[in-house]
């Protein structure tokens, strides 16, 4: 933890207390509904928890280096024959590397489908809570979190890409239908996301939009940003999938010094 | 909601009658205006070939399609007749008014040297890929476009499933030499293809073909 004299979050002792008060470096609370980004360097980690149950975050990464490379689905999915994420997945570029790893989860499944709520639907389904009426109990969507916050790195609408839905769970079936699983999530599961290179995070806590809760009451997410090292040569996610490993060592190549 | 199983529908148009007819090499890129309400097939002319296809409004090219969109406001994942194509501001930008072929990928994406350095080994770079076609095509065009609208597109004529554990497959495809499938434009849109080169997997049966475009009034 930085030392401060001001009012910094210490949350994560309660959310993540596990972690090595030694390597963590910061931490805070996205409250349900809210948004907030971050520009991290590779060699760290954000370890997220879900504060309540039913919680669902929404998560983009752009490469700090090049906003140009950015997290990109398809690519991900099919280099790892994967429609879930959990511990060894690694997100990928759009650039052939890995920006970032799952190097642990409790929960077992998170949803890479892309899936986003927008005003509209948010607005059909919970009805509108704008600030006038409702102050910091205004509704927001999840794409216009986002959009909010990708535009402070001069990313606008035609970035937007489809996010991973951490702490959500959706199924295809057979004719290619959607089910989503409604409490996926307790309170209290967590997930470390290792940056393997240098990156733009955003994130909404705003809900699935195919979650079936008519009342709109998305659960808090606590981020705590810890040390956590490059990526060892007997890395778990190296070891996961030859195309992981190839994607990390991709990764590598831009860190030569 | 729709459902997303597989629908085939046949279409009433004659070729005769179209107003373009353009056969596209394997491995080419193309890209085209279509106005609104015109109609353009796709022919899988020798069948299972990849036409990977991003559709952008003409008149604002940030507005691009969306496969979240198209799968969200559909509840799954595979297109067919009567599935609606959505952009990323959530209008309806094609519908498939005919399908014999019946089932479309919009989860895969596009291949590019760089995944393919990931997919299949480090010493494929050199390939071609579709990514580099779109990225000619555009650098090339007085579209507007670049790098980041090479958003995640349909590929046509492709079958990649998603099992109910969670995994991804890539499937043999069902679709057969001739097979089409039509949309009709809702607003007017570039079209940006490219006929894919992909020679490091089965989903072509190793030979990359051409593809037929034709379009009506």
């Amino acid at each position: 933890m930085l030392d401060s004299p001001v009012d910094v979050d210490t949350r994560w002792q309660q959310f993540a207390p596990d972690l090595d008060p030694a390597k963590l470096l910061f931490s805070e609370v996205i409250p349900g509904g809210c948004h907030w980004s971050w520009t991290l360097p590779r060699g760290t980690a954000l370890r997220l928890t879900a504060l309540q149950p039913g919680a669902n975050l929404s998560l983009v990464l752009y490469a700090a280096r090049e906003k140009l490379e950015r997290y990109n689905m398809p690519d991900s999915l099919k280099a790892q024959h994967t429609a879930h994420y959990t511990r060894g997945h690694v997100l990928m570029s759009d650039m052939g590397r890995s920006m970032a790893s799952i190097i642990s989860d409790s929960l077992g499944w998170h949803d890479p489908l892309g899936l986003l709520l927008d005003a509209r639907r948010l607005h059909e389904k919970y009805g509108t809570h704008d600030y006038q009426s409702f102050r910091n109990g205004m509704y927001r969507s999840g794409r216009d979190g986002l959009l909010i916050e990708i535009g402070k790195y001069g990313l606008s609408r035609r970035d937007l890409i489809a996010p991973v839905n951490f702490f959500s769970k959706v199924t295809v079936d057979e004719d290619g239908c959607f089910h989503y699983l409604p409490q996926h999530s307790p309170a209290g599961a967590s997930v470390d996301l290792r940056l393997d290179i240098d990156v733009i995070v955003a994130v909404s806590a705003a809900p699935h939009p195919l979650d079936p809760r008519p009342d709109y009451a998305p659960s808090p997410v606590g981020v705590a940003v810890w040390r956590s090292g490059v990526a060892p040569a007997d890395d778990y996610c190296r070891a996961f999938r030859p195309e992981n490993a190839r994607a990390l060592y991709n990764s590598d190549l831009q860190y030569l010094a | 909601m729709t459902t997303t199983a597989i629908r085939v529908r046949e279409s009433e148009l004659q070729a005769a009658h179209a107003i373009h007819d353009v056969t596209l090499p394997s491995g080419e890129p193309w890209l085209h205006e279509l106005k609104r309400g015109q109609t353009l097939r796709i022919v899988d002319l020798d069948g299972n070939q990849a036409a990977d296809v991003i559709f952008y409004n003409r008149h604002d090219t940030d507005e691009h399609y969306s496969a979240t969109e198209t799968m969200l406001r559909q509840g799954g994942i595979y297109l067919t007749t009567d599935s609606v194509l959505y952009s990323s501001d959530g209008n309806p930008m094609l519908s498939i008014v005919a399908d014999t072929c019946g089932r479309h990928d919009t989860l895969g994406g596009a291949c590019a040297a760089e995944s393919n350095t990931v997919r299949y080994a480090l010493a494929k770079k050199f390939m071609h890929s579709c990514r580099d076609n779109y990225m000619l095509c555009i650098q090339e065009s007085d579209s507007g476009l670049g790098k980041a609208d090479l958003v995640p597109n349909v590929n046509f004529f492709m079958n990649v499933p998603v099992t109910g554990e969670g995994d991804l497959k890539f499937d043999d495809g069902v679709s057969g030499p001739g097979k089409y499938v039509e949309l009709r434009a809702e607003m007017d849109l570039w079209v940006l293809v490219s006929n894919c080169p992909q020679l490091n997997n089965p989903c072509n049966a190793y030979n990359p073909t051409p593809v037929q475009f034709l379009i009506w009034d």
